[in-house]
């Protein structure tokens, strides 16, 4: 398990770093996930390694990549921000996309969307436009979607799906005079 | 090592679970006649703050979403598990600790939620947390809010399968198999009727899986 993600993080590197001359913190930095690649791609992203502790507040008008440790607030208005799997968290959020695969704690305010990967832990409110939200994801906490622009359709609950067991109303009749119920 | 207090919180169909994990297996369709009429209550306006105390579920916060609701989600049954809980119990064994428990969990304002998804975690939770945690309920519930709740019957057993409940409609739950939970105790309706003695009134509606569904009225 620990050789297949060092492979992973080893991977992207020709994809974003120049063989000869390499920024000095490249070092720090980590590429652990799929989906970040594509962004580290584009090269107008951000990156806080893995190795890194930043306490205070963050703010800028590019994309952000944290895969390291940060404590305070990040503003990133009109950009986008993702967390790796390394990352850990612990501030309030605003963006206008915030993807997560490590730990937050704290408040995201997306303008656009959330997105939580399988692999995030977020412990906080959300407020967004659109959520996504995979399976195995962790979150304490409030969303509040926000309204959409006036003509977009409400969401409607999945159709109906076949019926394993049904249930019937009963009366509250009682099934015994014990006190405490059974235990194992 | 392993705190002893919760070896017992764990097992169910003989399967391994770690933390948070989804045990792969079928999942299961099943209606709800007492799902749809918390689906029909919760239906009459939009804007309204559900408190789903199960573990995270897309599917939920999806269809709640939808509805134009506000969501809350807390996992109970995963917060009773964290091992820092454990003290001594003062007998050389160890209980969990309540207090700090609900320091750390369930810190709602009074009548902040209009409806309640409570599954059947009364079967599951450590005993110490399941009277304290209907009351912590009771007083972040709105008063008229509906509380959704499952009960196993006097027919399931300690290796009852432990589900993840996700919403399929409004009168369809799908029940993810998912880590594995031990079930701790057998409710009759009396022990329900016991537990929600605070609440205004209570609805039973009977499957035929073993699993009675209740609507309380706070």
């Amino acid at each position: 398990m620990w050789k297949s993600s060092r492979k992973e993080d080893e991977a992207p590197a020709p994809a974003v770093e120049p063989p000869m001359a390499p920024p000095p913190v490249t070092s720090a930095f980590v590429r652990a996930a799929e989906p970040m690649r594509d962004s580290l791609r584009s090269g107008e992203v951000a990156t806080i390694g893995k190795s890194v502790v930043v306490k205070g507040e963050l703010s800028g008008s590019e994309d952000l990549v944290v895969d390291g440790e940060v404590e305070g607030s990040i503003a990133l208005r009109g950009q986008s921000l993702t967390i790796g799997p390394n990352g850990r968290v612990r501030a309030n959020i605003e963006a206008r996309n915030v993807i997560v695969h490590g730990r937050v704690d704290g408040d995201i305010h997306a303008t656009d969307r959330v997105e939580l990967r399988k692999s995030a832990s977020l412990s906080g409110d959300i407020s967004t436009a659109r959520i996504s939200i995979e399976d195995g994801a962790f979150f304490k906490g409030t969303i509040d979607i926000q309204k959409p622009e006036p003509g977009t359709a409400k969401m409607e609950p999945r159709p109906q799906a076949p019926a394993a067991a049904a249930s019937v109303p009963v009366s509250t009749s009682t099934q015994g005079s014990l006190l405490e119920p059974k235990k194992f | 090592m392993v705190p002893s207090f919760f070896s017992k919180f764990f097992g169910g169909a003989g399967r391994k679970g770690t933390d948070d994990e989804v045990v792969s297996g079928e999942r299961i369709s099943r209606r709800s006649t007492g799902f749809n009429e918390y689906i029909r209550a919760i239906s009459r306006e939009e804007g309204l703050k559900i408190l789903d105390l199960g573990s995270t579920s897309p599917a939920n916060i999806t269809f709640m979403t939808g509805l134009g609701h506000k969501f809350h989600q807390e996992d109970v049954l995963r917060s009773a598990t964290d091992k820092a809980l454990v003290i001594p119990n003062g007998d050389g064994g160890t209980t969990i600790d309540v207090h700090r428990y609900f320091d750390e969990n369930l810190n709602f304002e009074r009548g902040e939620f209009d409806a309640v998804m409570f599954w059947d975690l009364a079967d599951f939770l450590p005993e110490p947390l399941v009277k304290p945690l209907i009351e912590r309920i009771h007083v972040a519930m709105k008063p008229g809010s509906t509380l959704f709740a499952l009960f196993h019957t006097k027919d399931a057993g300690p290796d009852a399968p432990f589900y993840r409940y996700n919403i399929a409609s409004k009168d369809t739950l799908e029940l993810q198999p998912a880590r594995a939970y031990r079930l701790q105790r057998i409710f009759n309706n009396r022990h329900v009727e016991n537990l929600f003695r605070d609440y205004s009134s209570i609805k039973f509606f009977l499957g035929r899986d073993n699993i009675r569904e209740v609507l309380v009225m706070r």
